[in-house]
């Protein structure tokens, strides 16, 4: 005899303490059983695109850093190359070589947040967290160096940057890159081959080949479901080309498998900022850009590889000294498209973790 | 020897310590009043230990306001959780949602009625201590179940069916490694299972204590057992919708059942209260805040088990363990009554490596997705 | 480096299949009839010297006579992009086929457009408004808005 069982609705929340930003989520469970889940988002829609249409272009720089504002500096970098590639204007080599360190820089700052809430969501209790916060002061500490900010940095310019870099940011930049291969070891001795950790993650959540590259999902999410598509070796932008670094791939897609390839991307970033702080040369780090822009009238779409995905934007352009439209390609809404998939079956804990494994921050997904 | 099974079978036919001037009354007053302070202080050393101890491990500090070290803290704790105003949600069943603090708590202060703080100092020498513990200990899930309940929320429903669905796999495992202990020792009394301990029992029995300790934090929804108050996934659990003293009951509750476990693998295992210079109870107070340390260490470090791995943990690794365990203490003492101490701690520690060591490898937990 | 696929050639194979479905065909992109648009692109994805298996993004703009949608297609295999663009003239009653059989990624980019441009998506298995709220009226990102 069979038990007889009724499903029921369970709202988590907007407000909850591990859904990363404000999304919700409608569960009907049996249960503990998902069977099936609905995301609602769209409570942080500030109408970036709209207010883009009214702002200069240099102006729309900060409107960019609110995106993902766990990785600015990558967002403004989107920005300006494709504005850049829309007027025609050419960035001098020094600034392109900051723009690389600094973009990687932010690649770490990031995946530290993503790989520590991750390990947050399995219940860890902060203790990796917190040691990847560790680190990561120390890459914002870099940042405020350069720019004057901690979070929110508008640091990126059409044409390159305002000012040089400080002094003393290469010397504190090598100290770091010499210190941090020690701590990922700390990191990896504490968890990779942790039991409980396996248990939770291998095989849960697991995202199909086929169908990560039919939801156009990219970025750490893309590459651990077995596909090797990285944009800075793929369609090189900036100096891109002029670095050896591998691409880290998964195998299965599961959430152990987009863990991984984080915490091998952070090792391949600090392989290209050393290969970087060796080939960097003197020189300005700002081309002659008018202050009011007007790029000719036309339409460009720019993408590089954010922490995220891929980060792109769409401009198009009539003459005047604000674009005509600006569409922001957000990895971490396109990521979410297969998150029914990869809940349906497994338990409200899975559901958590499979959520922070893709690695979404709000500001992008709704803009 | 120390496997003499019928050692002091006269030292517990009376329920009077040996020498004590007022008689019935006076002894249970003397030692409720010691409990309760003992108890009080203990709580507060422990939560202190807890929110330091954990702050240090995370590469933080902690509290350092309140008191030098930040030792008052738990009373600024107390203090501020005394003037929040008492919620109670419109469609709570209120009288159930009223008791289930009491439920929960009461029994973890009951257990100390049996726990000997010195040679005979002990407010009831039951001749069926253990026993008392393990029944009592059972009641304040019970609570869980009632704050549960009596919330009309859905996440704290769930989350005292997992609670109520872990206590009870757990306890099987928790009695089997109690067992093991009597049987060496040969009473069930806790103060006969003290005096018994020439050789601490957690080298006669290091399986024993292994399987004790894991399950006892499951039992008290410790790391890495707490999906009952998960923070990251059920908002708090069973108590979300406590406020005001009730929580401070939930609250002090959690600890005062980690002191209880703490005592009763103090009691079972680390010899209680002997040792050579300091007084009994100061032994007893360092031996329990080591092993709560113990427990603070590994909620720090390891990430938290899903509720079908934790029941899977509990029947399919430490239940037929626990049973091994058992059976080859029964061989030993019937079979070997005489043996020099040392040389079943070596057996019995080759044995507990060798059988966890096989165990995990054919050990697979969960069932993974279901279909729907 | 990707390849960015040449509009004319791409756009006479498209005519050989699709007779008349190509309005305009340019260096950057290829302008098509949107009522051919689904099987354009089932013919894209399944052709293997195309393989566009990969939709990197849809974006809709609001020239005031008409709405114009821009997809950029992307094969991961042979590293080529395309760039198919499709109008729509009607302001009132604007209506698109949905590419969601074809590409899944179309799912949330469809629905943001017509929340946020009203332009619907005819076979889009659940098309509501994502980003604002249920209730809300009007489409924000139409220039004639505020």
């Amino acid at each position: 005899m069979t038990l007889k069982t009724e499903p029921f609705v369970l709202n988590i929340g907007p407000v909850h303490p591990s859904t990363h930003g404000v999304f919700r989520m409608r569960a009907t469970l049996d249960g503990e059983v998902i069977l099936d889940i609905e995301p609602i988002f769209g409570y942080l829609h500030r109408g970036v695109e709209k207010l883009a249409e009214e702002r200069t272009y240099t102006g729309i720089i900060p409107l960019t850093d609110r995106l993902d504002y766990l990785a600015s500096m990558t967002n403004n970098f989107a920005y300006c190359l494709a504005v850049e590639r829309l007027a025609g204007i050419s960035v001098p080599e020094r600034a392109e070589y900051i723009r690389v360190i600094i973009a990687e820089l932010q690649r770490i700052a990031s995946h530290l947040i993503a790989v520590g809430a991750f390990l947050n969501d399995c219940g860890a209790f902060f203790t990796p967290f917190l040691y990847m916060f560790r680190e990561r002061e120390k890459i914002v500490d870099l940042f405020e160096m350069v720019s004057g900010q901690r979070l929110l940095y508008n640091y990126m310019r059409i044409g390159g940057f305002n000012e040089d870099i400080p002094d003393e940011f290469l010397p504190a930049l090598a100290k770091f890159t010499q210190q941090m291969p020690g701590f990922i070891e700390e990191y990896e001795q504490l968890l990779a081959k942790n039991e409980i950790l396996q248990f939770r993650a291998k095989g849960v959540g697991i995202l199909p080949r086929e169908m990560a590259i039919n939801i156009s999902a990219s970025g750490p999410v893309l590459r651990a479901s077995g596909v090797k598509w990285d944009i800075r070796k793929a369609d090189p932008y900036s100096v891109y080309d002029r670095f050896e670094f591998d691409i880290p791939t998964g195998t299965v897609g599961d959430c152990y498998d987009r863990y991984r390839v984080r915490v091998e991307e952070m090792r391949q970033s600090l392989r290209i900022i050393n290969q970087a702080m060796e080939q960097i040369p003197s020189g300005p780090v700002k081309s002659e850009v008018p202050h009011l822009i007007r790029p000719p009238i036309g339409e460009v779409y720019a993408r590089i590889e954010a922490p995220k995905g891929e980060l792109g934007f769409y401009l198009v352009s009539d003459n005047s000294i604000a674009p005509y439209r600006c569409h922001v390609r957000a990895p971490s809404l396109i990521n979410l498209t297969a998150l029914r998939d990869m809940m349906r079956g497994w338990k409200v804990a899975d559901a958590i973790l499979i959520f922070g494994s893709i690695d979404i921050t709000m500001g992008e997904v709704d803009r | 020897m120390i496997l003499n099974p019928s050692f002091n079978l006269s030292y517990h036919q009376q329920t009077l310590p040996p020498d004590w001037p007022g008689g019935f009354w006076w002894h249970w007053l003397v030692f409720t009043l010691i409990i309760i302070v003992f108890f009080l202080a203990m709580v507060m050393g422990y939560i202190w230990l807890e929110r330091r101890g954990m702050a240090r491990m995370q590469a933080r500090l902690g509290p350092n306001r309140c008191g030098p070290f930040g030792l008052l803290q738990p009373v600024a704790d107390a203090i501020k959780v005394l003037l929040k105003e008492n919620i109670v949600p419109v469609k709570a069943d209120k009288l159930v949602h009223w008791l289930a603090p009491l439920v929960t708590f009461i029994p973890a202060l009951l257990i100390f009625a049996v726990v000997p703080f010195g040679d005979g100092a002990v407010l009831a020498d039951l001749d069926i201590g253990i026993l008392f513990v393990v029944a009592i200990s059972s009641i304040s899930t019970v609570g869980i179940f009632m704050a549960g309940w009596g919330s009309s929320n859905k996440y704290s429903l769930l989350s005292a069916m997992r609670a109520a669905a872990s206590v009870v796999s757990y306890e099987v495992p928790v009695i089997l490694a109690i067992a093991g202990v009597v049987l060496i020792a040969g009473s069930l009394s806790l103060n006969d299972i003290v005096q018994a301990q020439s050789v601490p029992f957690i080298l006669l029995q290091p399986l024993g204590f292994l399987i004790f300790f894991i399950s006892g934090c499951a039992e008290i929804n410790r790391s890495p057992f707490d999906l009952m108050e998960a923070d990251s996934e059920l908002v708090a659990g069973f108590h979300t919708e406590y406020s005001g003293m009730k929580f401070a009951m939930f609250y002090l509750a959690e600890y005062a059942e980690a002191l209880a476990i703490s005592a009763i693998i103090t009691t079972l295992f680390l010899r209680g209260w002997k040792g050579p210079v300091l007084p009994p109870w100061l032994w007893f107070v360092i031996k329990v805040m080591v092993v709560f340390f113990v427990m603070v260490w590994t909620r720090a470090t390891f990430p938290r088990v899903r509720i079908d791995q934790l029941m899977a943990l509990a029947w399919k690794f430490l239940l037929p363990l626990a049973l091994i365990n058992l059976f080859i203490t029964a061989i030993e003492v019937l079979t070997w009554p005489e043996a020099l101490p040392w040389v079943l701690i070596l057996v019995n520690i080759a044995i507990m490596v060798v059988l966890v060591l096989l165990w995990s490898k054919f050990f697979k937990l969960g069932w993974g997705r279901v279909e729907v | 480096m990707t390849v960015a696929l040449s509009g004319e050639e791409t756009a006479k194979k498209i005519a050989e299949q699709f007779s008349g479905a190509v309005i305009e065909a340019s260096d950057q992109a290829i302008l098509v009839k949107s009522d051919s648009l689904s099987e354009i692109a089932k013919y894209l994805k399944d052709t293997p010297e195309f393989n566009f298996d990969y939709l990197v993004h849809i974006s809709a703009v609001d020239y005031l006579d008409y709405f114009e949608l821009v997809y950029q297609l992307a094969s991961l295999e042979h590293n080529h992009s395309l760039v198919i663009k499709t109008r729509c003239y009607d302001r009132e009653n604007a209506a698109v086929p949905s590419i969601v059989s074809i590409w899944r990624a179309a799912d949330f980019q469809e629905r943001e457009i017509y929340d946020l441009m009203g332009i619907s998506f005819t076979g889009h298995p659940n098309l509501k408004r994502i980003v604002l709220w249920d209730g809300y009226k009007g489409h924000p990102l139409r220039k004639d808005f505020l």
